[in-house]
């Protein structure tokens, strides 16, 4: 006997981010998925981005990773909720990973929630998590190819943002040429190009998402 | 890479199908999976085998049915297939180029005993 399924292979995880978002939307919480390769700068994107909004929004994170729980430790440092999820073997963050870390969190009191994913370019584009936007971080010295590489992770993301700007000089790195490949995989992507190490350009990133969480 | 919770995610919908059934055993999943879901075949295949031991959709075959990856330049409308994985245009080289096929990754059906 046959047996008409027509299910998507993520559809129990779809469900569940749509549980998440519901959980947020009633909090009124705008939430970022972080995603970039491992070392483009999210953890500092987001220590940079609590130092410049910690006084207009009140912030909240839940951390990605493999092992360890040093980023973690890097956010609680700063007197922001943290909850750190250790994935282990899978290679990123799933939306059922999501839905206990959001107990743990004071929900009633955050305005902005960074999740950031475990660093890799293919797997987490593939799950949602309840999230609002999905930002992908790229750095100079990755190379400006990876859009090219990529191309379903440049095509899922509502900003990206090029950072380590202040290594420019030293590598080769055509900042227009990345620029259009991103706008030509994906022409509605905001694309901001900061250094978190010098603070260039974080201030119309932190714009950005000031706006944003206005309209959650 | 993600491949595990993938066939893990298979699994439960088809033993939860075949339950609804009341069928006994599971002899085969048909599977759509596009060009572009990342989807790797034989790794699904290989934790599908394992994973199934000693439940009923032990020993059931797998077919996977391939959605070639179709782009569509905005720049000039030819819709080509990116057989060498770099998404330009054929005709005009342009960048800005929209996926129409390929994404596809989902049960199309399952037969059960």
């Amino acid at each position: 006997m046959k047996i008409e399924v027509l299910k998507g292979i993520t559809s129990a995880n779809d469900a569940i981010a749509a549980q998440n978002r519901q959980v947020l939307d009633r909090h009124k919480i705008l939430t970022l998925n972080i995603m970039s390769s491992p070392g483009a700068g999210k953890t500092s994107l987001i220590l940079q981005t609590i130092d410049r909004l910690k006084h207009q929004l009140k912030l909240g994170v839940i951390e990605g990773d493999v092992a360890s729980k040093i980023d973690a430790d890097k956010i609680d440092e700063q007197g922001i909720p943290v909850v750190q999820i250790n994935v282990g073997a899978s290679c990123s963050l799933e939306a059922q990973m999501i839905t206990p870390a959001l107990n743990k969190l004071p929900l009633e009191n955050i305005d902005l929630l960074f999740i950031e994913n475990v660093g890799n370019l293919i797997c987490p584009a593939e799950f949602a998590l309840g999230e609002h936007k999905k930002v992908v971080i790229s750095s100079i010295p990755e190379g400006d190819d990876k859009p090219a590489k990529y191309p379903l992770m440049f095509t899922e993301a509502d900003a990206v943002v090029i950072n380590k700007l202040d290594l420019l000089p030293h590598l080769e790195f055509e900042v227009a040429g990345f620029r259009k490949a991103v706008e030509g995989l994906n022409p509605k992507v905001k694309i901001f190009e900061v250094s978190c190490k010098t603070g260039a350009g974080l201030e119309a990133w932190c714009s950005w998402i000031s706006a944003e969480a206005k309209r959650a | 890479m993600h491949e595990l919770a993938i066939t893990e995610s298979i699994l439960n919908i088809v033993l939860d199908e075949a339950k609804a059934a009341q069928a006994n055993k599971i002899t085969k999943i048909n599977l759509v999976i596009g060009e572009l879901s990342g989807v790797v075949s034989d790794c699904v295949q290989f934790y599908f085998d394992f994973l199934t031991k000693d439940n009923a959709a032990e020993g059931a075959t797998i077919d996977f049915k391939t959605v070639p990856a179709q782009l569509r330049c905005r720049d000039c409308s030819t819709s080509f297939n990116p057989k060498d994985s770099a998404w330009l245009c054929p005709s005009c080289q342009g960048a800005s180029v929209e996926v129409t096929s390929g994404r596809d990754c989902y049960i199309e059906s399952i037969e059960v005993e």
